[in-house]
């Protein structure tokens, strides 16, 4: 069962075998390194980028204006934000010229906290992402997710922004990405490049070395603007994404040995996001939580709120709430500070509880 | 350069002067909005139009063919590629028959796909940082095309521009990228001595390591030969180049300011000395230029009076290509 970081490297392998994406950059990308996060070892059109995160976006609009399909990484969520007037134009350009200039292009960028990042490694973007017309968002919490996302991200016509959870990034995956070898270390020695005690000794130990990709990889897609019911339950909703829909699934799976059902919606894309899944669900249990770990004000999850409320407001039982990150300028490195400003699995079963206990 | 070559620059100066001239006066009336264009900057963007490899159509290969990305003074350039009058009216005036952006845009705000014209923003310098991804392009694909990224020296400023410059010259990936600087020596109102250390823009340029040129961008000839070298050097080398061209702005920044007319003799007007050495070489009659600059400024009227009953565009059409279909 492959890792996010091995299963994005094998999507993107597929992208470039199939999908005719012609260009994989960024900060560290190429060789030797294939990505800080290893996600684009091996891969046969990957270049290294100057440390330009502008450059890398306006690289990527130009090649995919240019009829190219680039794939760019800005090597950490928190770094994009320089780049947002050129994500602005990358997201106008079709409506701007009226259908001509569609942007088929990817940026991938990994975000959120827990991996104790302090203060510019554990940003969140899809907020203000979401506030940027014109691009898809996508964020997977898993493995399979992060694959079939990718190719259908790659397969799009239009500018897609692909979210990743840092704190994911190594964690294995329960299902099996169609074609992947299932035992991991076989997979590990097939794709993964040799380390080195320092820059130099990767530099060596990967001079001769080929990826061997899993010959029984498929088109398999997640549909852009699909959630999916991680968990089904009957008596509360939580509406999340990333890793966050993960922590809630093993909250959920704590609760219900109580006899508390938990359902359990993972978004898996914000642009355009599930409306009809969230809402049956909703309709279904009556009491919702809507869960992210972006900071609260303007925050996507108050977006969901609003359309729950306007559209479930009959059958809820009890106020829908956000439960999201602090209020605060960013999370700071100490585990008291981050615990603080991020939801943790505490805060979300304690949220749970006191929803599911309120009377109508 | 031959009479008959004079000539034509000289039409077609003339017809981008009188497409500017009945914009401005759109931006004073009901017929438009907000102006800005390149008044002053046709001596150097005609020949820039004549001498590109433009795309002839859609069905051509794009990659073999220039691509450009524009700032918001080519009117001239487009002139000289093929673009018809009517088509930068139809923008001005907000129609839905504007091809370039539907009445969504700015005029001197390009789109064009069959001829590899990106979209022109606002945003200043942003094409510098987007540039380099066509040539990109062009350099892995092989043959001649290139790219062109113009702006202003204003806009020299801002990091796109120093962005653009580096990713041009990446070891072994040296791009065949033609950037074209047009120094009117103001941003609106704040003079180019003001806010710049550099004696000329271009030497930013060649401490990148880029072949560059100072040309007087009010001198056709000089203009289009210095065009036609750099030109040549790029899709022979594929290797960028840098041409900083001064330029006159002679209605102003933009009808923010009023894009009224400079006082007679404060700037040189290109269209004037190029008129007077075409008239002293005897390749036009004197009363030429008077005849035919009315004559295109009376079909600019006409064409505004037919571009007024097409159709403007409707609200409901705002949610239309957000995206493009899958």
């Amino acid at each position: 069962m492959a890792t996010m970081a091995q299963a994005i490297r094998m999507a993107l392998h597929y992208g470039e075998e199939h999908l005719g994406v012609t260009d994989i950059f960024g900060e560290d990308v190429g060789e030797p390194l294939g990505g800080v996060f290893t996600s684009t070892q091996g891969l046969k059109t990957t270049w290294n980028s100057p440390l330009d995160e502008r450059g890398i976006i306006g690289c990527a609009m130009g090649l995919a204006l240019a009829g190219q399909k680039p794939v760019c990484e800005v090597q950490f969520g928190d770094y994009i934000f320089n780049t947002i007037d050129l994500m602005k134009l990358a997201g106008n350009s079709c409506w701007s010229s009226v259908g001509q200039y569609n942007l088929p292009m990817v940026c991938m960028t990994i975000v959120g906290a827990g991996i104790r990042g302090s203060i510019y490694h554990s940003h969140s973007f899809e907020s203000i992402a979401s506030h940027i017309q014109g691009w898809k968002i996508v964020l997977p919490s898993r493995p399979v997710d992060a694959y079939g996302l990718m190719l259908s991200a790659i397969k799009d016509p239009n500018p897609v922004l692909y979210l990743y959870p840092k704190a994911l990034i190594r964690v294995k995956g329960q299902e099996l990405i169609p074609g992947e070898p299932s035992d991991f270390k076989t997979l590990k020695n097939m794709i993964d490049a040799p380390t080195g005690e320092t820059l130099y000794h990767v530099i060596e130990n990967r001079k001769n070395w080929k990826p061997q990709w899993p010959e029984g990889l498929e088109e398999y897609l997640v549909p852009i603007g699909k959630a999916r019911v991680a968990r089904e339950g009957k008596d509360l909703t939580v509406v999340s994404y990333s890793r966050h829909a993960v922590m809630a699934e093993n909250v959920a799976n704590k609760l219900a040995k109580e006899g508390i059902s938990v359902e359990v919606i993972d978004l898996r894309t914000l642009v355009p996001w599930d409306e009809q899944a969230v809402y049956a669900s909703v309709r279904k249990t009556g009491r919702c939580l809507v869960l992210n770990e972006d900071t609260p004000v303007s925050n996507f999850g108050e977006h969901l709120l609003r359309k729950i409320v306007e559209n479930c407001f009959y059958e809820l039982v009890a106020k829908p709430r956000l439960l999201a990150g602090a209020d605060v300028p960013g999370v700071g490195l100490h585990p008291n500070l981050e615990e603080a400003s991020v939801p943790h699995e505490p805060d979300i079963e304690r949220a749970i509880r006191e929803i599911v206990a309120e009377e109508p | 350069m031959d009479k008959t070559l004079k000539k034509r620059i000289l039409d077609l100066m003339i017809t981008a002067r009188c497409m500017e001239e009945r914009m401005v006066k759109m931006s004073k009336s009901a017929d438009g909005f907000f102006w800005l264009g390149g008044v002053g900057e046709e001596a150097f963007n005609i020949p820039m139009g004549l001498l590109a490899k433009r795309r002839p159509d859609e069905n051509a290969p794009a990659l073999d063919y220039d691509f450009f990305h524009f700032h918001y003074r080519n009117g001239a350039t487009m002139i000289a590629m093929g673009m018809d009058p009517k088509d930068q009216i139809r923008q001005m005036h907000n129609r839905a028959t504007d091809p370039f952006s539907g009445g969504r845009n700015f005029c001197n705000h390009y789109a064009y796909k069959p001829w590899n014209v990106c979209p022109v923003a606002s945003t200043i310098q942003t094409q510098c940082s987007i540039a380099p991804g066509t040539a990109r392009a062009q350099k892995r694909h092989g043959g001649d095309g290139l790219t062109i990224v113009t702006f202003g020296d204003a806009g020299t400023a801002e990091g796109d521009f120093h962005i653009g410059l580096n990713w041009a010259t990446l070891p072994d990936w040296e791009l065949p990228l033609l950037f074209i600087c047009t120094n009117n020596h103001y941003g609106i109102s704040t003079p180019y001595s003001q806010v710049h250390g550099q004696k000329r823009i271009s030497d930013l340029a060649k401490g990148f390591g880029m072949k560059v040129a100072n040309v007087n961008g009010l001198d056709v000839e000089e203009s289009y030969e210095a065009i036609q070298k750099a030109m040549d050097y790029i899709r022979k080398n594929r290797k960028p180049y840098f041409l900083e061209a001064v330029v006159s702005r002679l209605h102003g920044h933009s009808s923010s300011s009023g894009a009224n007319r400079v006082p007679e003799g404060k700037e040189v007007d290109p269209v004037h000395v190029w008129r007077d050495k075409l008239v002293a070489e005897g390749i036009i009659d004197k009363d030429f230029y008077k005849q035919a600059y009315d004559k295109e400024t009376q079909r600019m009227t006409d064409i505004l009076i037919e571009v007024r009953k097409e159709p403007a565009p409707l609200g409901s059409s705002i949610y239309d290509h957000i995206f493009a279909k899958a």
